[in-house]
């Protein structure tokens, strides 16, 4: 105990211990430190993920077409909305626990535990719809198509509406090859799933419907538009619609199409059917590293919750340990209001 | 320590009544993304990320002022955490970006295609 809470009756005794540096007691000093150690790690990843955002700055995948998912709402785009109830429910389990805080200086046990209880909820819902925003991104939506340079064309009807690969590919043209499974391997040999259609298939669709045009990764603006090649006459407008990808002009689709190598479905970390495969990565580094720390911070929730429901705190005659288990998760919070501006609005 | 132990609920509820609005108006802003804003540049990013990262840093203050009570703690601790901290980010942010968008023009202008 005399490690948790330092009682001041060390008066004159500057190097006796039981000193308090800075007015704070040493288990939130020590949070304090790991706080600013933290924070750098993240602003790390966070600055690492611009520096590859300027370096592709013209090809970055725009998150309002990456992420547009909202529980039963399947099919209606409905970008923001999700990660701002996520965000919501954050600040809301941030607010629950300060108001535990606030109920241990008044040494108010019940309080305090109904408060906490309230905050490991909050956390919990926040990972698991962080992990149904990853199972939406890593399963995709509409496919994609790779090119032997590494370029990613996804495809749109005559309006500029996106249009999935399932829609057009054209099944009757056989695959090329069927997946390697361990089963039917000579020796241990198996390969991942491979995508539901074929380069070919997709080829031959995109053939079959006329009115099909591929989008490319590249960001139609000011700058762009005066280089690039076959660009669609009335689709692209960079002065009325807001920011979009480039769409090309049936001729340049076809040519571009002829140079594809792979279909894409999704995201994981070697490709990613919205663009660049950075971004991808990114995303699931920095939420990945985010959510942990969520997760751990729920565990650590639950620790203290327990103790609280205990009364080893009632004893101690001091909730401080509820203090610095909330800085902590206010950090989580703070991270993720950075996370939110940089991954979704920026 | 001036842990002064009065119950400040009423704060509490006020500073998440801010973070709220100011949430609820990034997330308008990044439905609607207004066209004066979104195509008007300036020192080399348009006004609306620059509201954004405006609104970020005021959500920030009230996250560690408030509710990591920041406001409470003697100033020598503030400015320890605080000061470096912003600035080692800031000088970080300054130098990656600066550097990924000298790689940006170098790919842009160089004959060789990196990606076709």
């Amino acid at each position: 105990m005399g490690s948790t809470v330092t009682t001041a009756n060390t008066v004159g005794k500057t190097w006796g211990g039981g000193n308090e540096p800075l007015g704070a007691s040493y288990g939130k000093l020590m949070m304090w430190f790991f706080i600013v150690s933290d924070a750098l790690t993240f602003s790390g990843f966070l600055v690492a993920y611009g520096f590859s955002r300027f370096k592709f700055i013209e090809t970055w995948p725009l998150a309002d077409e990456v992420f547009t998912h909202f529980p039963f709402m399947h099919g209606v785009p409905a970008p923001m909305y999700y990660v701002a109830l996520m965000t919501f429910i954050l600040i809301f389990s941030s607010v629950t626990m300060v108001l535990a805080v606030d109920a241990g200086h008044q040494m108010k046990q019940s309080k305090v535990a109904f408060y906490m209880f309230l905050t490991i909820i909050g956390g919990l819902i926040f990972v698991g719809s962080q992990a149904w925003e990853w199972k939406n991104f890593i399963h995709g939506e509409y496919g994609a198509i790779e090119t032997k340079g590494g370029s990613v064309l996804q495809f749109v009807d005559a309006s500029g509406k996106h249009i999935a690969i399932e829609e057009f590919a054209d099944t009757s043209v056989p695959k090329e090859r069927e997946q390697l499974l361990r089963g039917k391997g000579k020796w241990f040999m198996e390969e991942s799933s491979l995508p539901t259609y074929s380069v070919e298939q997709v080829q031959a669709g995109f053939k079959n419907h006329p009115d099909l045009l591929i989008r490319t990764e590249t960001i139609f603006d000011e700058a762009t538009s005066k280089t690039a090649k076959g660009v669609h006459p009335t689709l692209n407008d960079f002065t009325f619609k807001s920011k979009h990808k480039t769409i090309l002009t049936r001729a340049e689709s076809e040519k571009r199409l002829a140079d594809a190598k792979l279909v894409i479905e999704g995201a994981n970390l070697q490709r990613n059917e919205y663009g660049s495969k950075l971004f991808a990565d990114f995303f699931f580094f920095i939420t990945g590293f985010h959510g942990f720390h969520v997760f751990s911070g729920v565990i650590i929730n639950i620790i203290i919750f327990i103790n609280v429901l205990l009364g080893t705190y009632e004893k101690r005659r001091t909730y401080e340990m509820v203090e610095k288990v909330g800085l902590y998760w206010h950090f989580v919070d703070l991270v993720w209001v950075f996370v939110f501006t940089f991954f979704y609005l920026v | 320590m001036s842990h002064e132990h009065v119950s400040n609920t009423k704060r509490i509820w006020l500073v998440f009544g801010i973070l709220s609005v100011v949430t609820t108006v990034e997330v308008i802003l990044g439905i609607m993304k207004p066209q004066a804003l979104h195509m008007t540049n300036m020192l080399g990013m348009n006004l609306l990320n620059w509201i954004f990262i405006i609104l970020t840093i005021f959500k920030a203050y009230y996250i560690v002022w408030a509710f990591m009570h920041m406001e409470g703690e003697t100033p020598a601790l503030r400015r320890a955490v605080v000061w470096t901290v912003i600035f080692l980010i800031l000088y970080l942010a300054f130098i990656l970006l600066t550097e990924g968008h000298y790689v940006f023009g170098v790919f842009r202008d160089a004959t060789i295609k990196w990606n076709f």
